[in-house]
């Protein structure tokens, strides 16, 4: 039987110059959609009046057309028209608004920016070409700087999908694509240093570590060359956008962080890093930048936004000003109900086409504020998002926090869905390291989860990602190196970047050739990443603090394309004895699942073990001394609680000593039939500071071990 | 480089070689040569790639579409790829879904 071949993919209409065949379009999906034989194009704007398609050619300066969208074709605020027999391979494309409102001056604050005179970006491009290949100076000159292209969804997953590891069992590597492997001392070859594909060959290094997460600074497209400038160093040298915290396009991935940018490959590059980091067993996280643009402030570009439907997307004042809660000029209007199902949108297709494991929110606290700036009780993007069928099994992870004075640590709306990134377990690890009095009680709660922030409202311990150190601030050696902050080089007279870093020198600013101070530390940083791996929650490492990495007390690099940022791999060899310890610290959490309990302790013992989940000691053995000059505290977990008891596994005792002088510490008594062996003792010399699991050599005296100045003990019961 | 596209049908061995440049303009003769191949009936596609100069994104979607056609119980194979299409193909991934030879015997 022959079967009528569809009648509903022909062309109805034919442009006003005659060249194009044409189709009432769909309104959904928003973007550029392949459509049997043509190119579905739809864009929302509340109210532009006309709208134009602007279609070029690769790479053209002109456009070849434009095709005004015939007024049939709006459906409510959509624009949307379908065209035929475009060379969808070879296209770029934008948009032109039109509205009855005078032209917005730069500089000038205006409820609506509408201007024919711009074309305008899609905001669902899902490829995004003019900055094909990093650090190539852009025509400035070009009339369309951000050229929307069209993407295809023919990648072979073959069987991958997102990793689903369980939260508490994640171990997360906080990284930069461009700074991983840019170094020529990566190894990688030249064509691919600073790329998805760079970062694929160095897998194996990330299995040898053994992390099994990676969490990528931005990776939408964003323009490294927003507010470029000389650097005062070094005129030769351009500082520019590196980080990457201002988005262009919400959809499309960082064309300059591919080898294959330059021939519109970037999907499939950075498709194919996940698929080979999912077949090592490491999950993908986005740090994704919802909270502004790289439009910036009423000085700022036009790219897209504003020039759609400049109301909409952004929070104004009455005047037209933008909101600044951001830091960086402008706030998007998350809880407008269009950008919220832009956001909605643009995470759902993040998790469905490129199989993405988990997202991390820049300044998230933004996304629970009004239109006008207040903070919702019940913010409906936080709600969307935690409650989304497609986005049911990716990590939700909130920098909870904003630049407008907003700080939810413990407090943002999670829906018994988002995890936080712990600013509290930063500041108490920190403090107790230096020494500070009063952090004991404190610290306490860190380690177990921070059940003091989260117990109470039935949040998990894996809602707490731990760390130390992050992008943002000094690296682990630079906490242990500076008294201050020396961010001379980013040309703002050492203005930016946090004054609060709780660091501490150990007694000379910066580099030393003083043995004793480089010995202490050592035994500083070895301290900190012991902490972070033995700490209930889940863990986050910053790239490079495995092998002392340093920003010479710059603890704000946003702008420098350097050996600043990148990663030295010389230091692997150099500081081989921290690769080991760290290694061998998260070999060691990986093994012993009583370090990554779902539930938090009940302070008892509920498995008729004899011992209650976790219990807290000092010098003394069953005796914690909580008073605020000590410096001194253990704790010891039940193997038989872990899981809260669905596994077994060893027993644990963890000393940590913060005092400047050494302490004996009594020791409790392991489990009948064990004995106290040895993981680590930061105070002990290489090698003897740390011991592959399953190797740990017994305790000589099992009653009591002596604790140097500012050092950790971890012991097993076996 | 003027494109060209030949397929010749060697028992269960399709044998497809690519001359020139593959790009939004050669692809779709190339995608026409994969399409023509009777893939219930091949159980091997082998690309003779040492004259392809250049590879474009769309050479590269004929290839993934070559690779989903023929299902994963038929061989792809690469012979001998210039440096430029071999780097891309390893960038991009597709490396893993193609055996890369030298030469093709069989």
């Amino acid at each position: 039987m022959d079967i009528l071949s569809r009648i509903d993919i022909h062309p109805t209409h034919t442009s006003s110059d005659g060249k194009f065949k044409l189709r009432r379009g769909r309104p959904e999906p928003f973007g550029a959609s392949l459509v049997p034989g043509g190119v579905n194009f739809s864009v929302f704007s509340s109210y532009a009046t006309a709208c134009t398609l602007v279609l070029f050619e690769k790479h053209a300066k002109e456009p070849f057309a434009e095709i005004p969208f015939p007024d049939e074709f709006r459906i409510g605020n959509v624009f949307n028209m379908v065209v035929f027999a475009l060379d969808y391979e070879n296209l770029e494309y934008g948009y032109r608004m039109e509205a009855p409102f005078p032209a917005a001056e730069r500089g000038q604050p205006a409820i609506h920016r509408f201007d024919r005179q711009h074309i305008l970006l899609d905001p669902y491009a899902k490829v995004i070409g003019g900055r094909d290949v990093w650090g190539q100076t852009p025509d400035w000159e070009d009339v369309y700087h951000h050229r929307a292209r069209i993407a295809f969804d023919d990648f072979d997953w073959e069987d991958d999908r997102p990793l689903e590891i369980p939260p508490e069992d994640q171990i997360i590597y906080e990284m930069h694509v461009r700074s991983f492997t840019r170094h020529a001392s990566s190894g990688v070859k030249e064509s691919r240093r600073g790329t998805f594909a760079g970062l694929r060959d160095k897998i194996p290094y990330l299995k040898e570590l053994g992390v099994n997460a990676i969490e990528l600074m931005p990776v939408f497209e964003f323009d490294e060359f927003e507010n470029s400038r000389p650097n005062p160093q070094n005129p030769d040298q351009l500082l520019v956008n590196y980080w990457g915290y201002s988005t262009v396009g919400f959809f499309a991935p960082k064309a300059g962080y591919a080898a294959t940018g330059k021939l519109g490959m970037q999907v499939d590059e950075l498709k194919a890093m996940v698929k080979e980091l999912h077949r090592n067993g490491i999950e993908v996280i986005l740090d994704v930048v919802f909270n502004h643009t790289a439009e910036g402030n009423e000085y700022g570009p036009v790219i897209s936004y504003r020039g759609l439907d400049n109301r909409t997307y952004y929070m104004l004042t009455p005047e037209g000003y933008y909101f600044n809660f951001s830091g960086c000029g402008n706030t998007l209007n998350c809880n407008n109900p269009i950008v919220r199902d832009m956001v909605l949108d643009c995470l759902r297709y993040w998790a469905s086409e490129y199989h993405i494991d988990g997202f991390r929110f820049d300044l998230a606290s933004i996304l629970g504020r009004d239109p006008w700036g207040f903070p919702l009780a019940n913010p409906p993007l936080l709600e969307a998002l935690a409650f989304d069928p497609i986005l049911a099994k990716c990590k939700l992870i909130a920098e909870a926090w904003d630049a407008g004075g907003l700080y939810q640590v413990g407090s943002f709306p999670a829906f018994g869905r988002w995890a936080e990134w712990n600013g509290k377990y930063r500041d108490t690890l920190r403090k107790f390291l230096k020494g500070d009095s009063g952090q004991v009680g404190s610290l306490a709660q860190c380690v177990q989860g921070s059940p003091h922030l989260y117990a109470a409202s039935g949040r998990v311990p894996a809602t707490s990602i731990n760390f130390i150190t992050a992008h943002d601030g000094f690296t682990l050696r630079d906490l242990v190196s500076y008294n201050h902050k020396h961010n001379e080089a980013n040309g703002e007279n050492n203005n930016d970047g946090s004054n609060d870093n709780d660091s501490w020198n150990c007694g000379w600013e910066g580099e030393t050739d003083n043995l004793g101070i480089q010995a202490l530390r050592f035994r500083q940083i070895q301290n900190a990443l012991i902490l972070l791996l033995v700490s209930q929650g889940v863990p986050m490492i910053l790239m490079g603090d495995e092998m002392g990495r340093t920003q010479y007390g710059n603890n704000n690099t946003y702008c420098h394309d350097s050996e600043l940022n990148w990663l030295d791999w010389g230091l692997l060899e150099q500081n081989n004895h921290l690769f080991e310890f760290c290694r061998h610290a998260i070999a060691f959490r990986n093994a012993h699942p009583v370090l990554r309990n779902t539930g938090h302790f009940r302070n008892r013992d509920y498995v008729g073990s004899g011992l209650p989940d976790i219990s807290w000691h000092g010098t003394k053995a069953w005796y914690a001394d909580w008073s605020a000059e000590t410096r001194t505290i253990a704790f010891l977990l039940c193997g038989r609680h872990a899981k809260q008891g669905t596994v077994t596994d060893n027993t644990i005792y963890v000393a940590a000593n913060s005092h400047w002088q050494a302490h004996w510490f009594e020791l409790p008594q392991p489990p009948a039939g064990t004995q106290w062996h040895v993981f680590a003792n930061t105070g002990a010399p290489v090698p003897d500071n740390v011991w592959a699991p399953g190797t740990e050599p017994r305790l000589e005296n099992q009653q009591g071990i002596l604790l140097g100045d500012r050092s950790v003990v971890v012991l097993l019961a076996k | 480089m003027a494109f060209q596209v030949s397929t010749e049908m060697d028992g269960k061995v399709a044998k497809v070689t690519l001359v020139g440049d593959l790009d939004g303009s050669s692809a779709p003769a190339f995608k026409e040569a994969i399409d023509a191949i009777d893939t219930a009936n091949t159980e091997k596609l082998v690309l003779f790639l040492d004259k392809l100069e250049y590879m474009a994104s769309a050479g590269l979607r004929v290839l993934i579409f070559a690779k989903q056609k023929m299902g994963a119980a038929a061989d792809l194979y690469a012979i001998a790829p210039q440096e430029m299409v071999l780097d891309t193909m390893e960038k991009t991934g597709f490396i893993q879904s193609v055996i890369v030879a030298d030469t093709f015997e069989g």
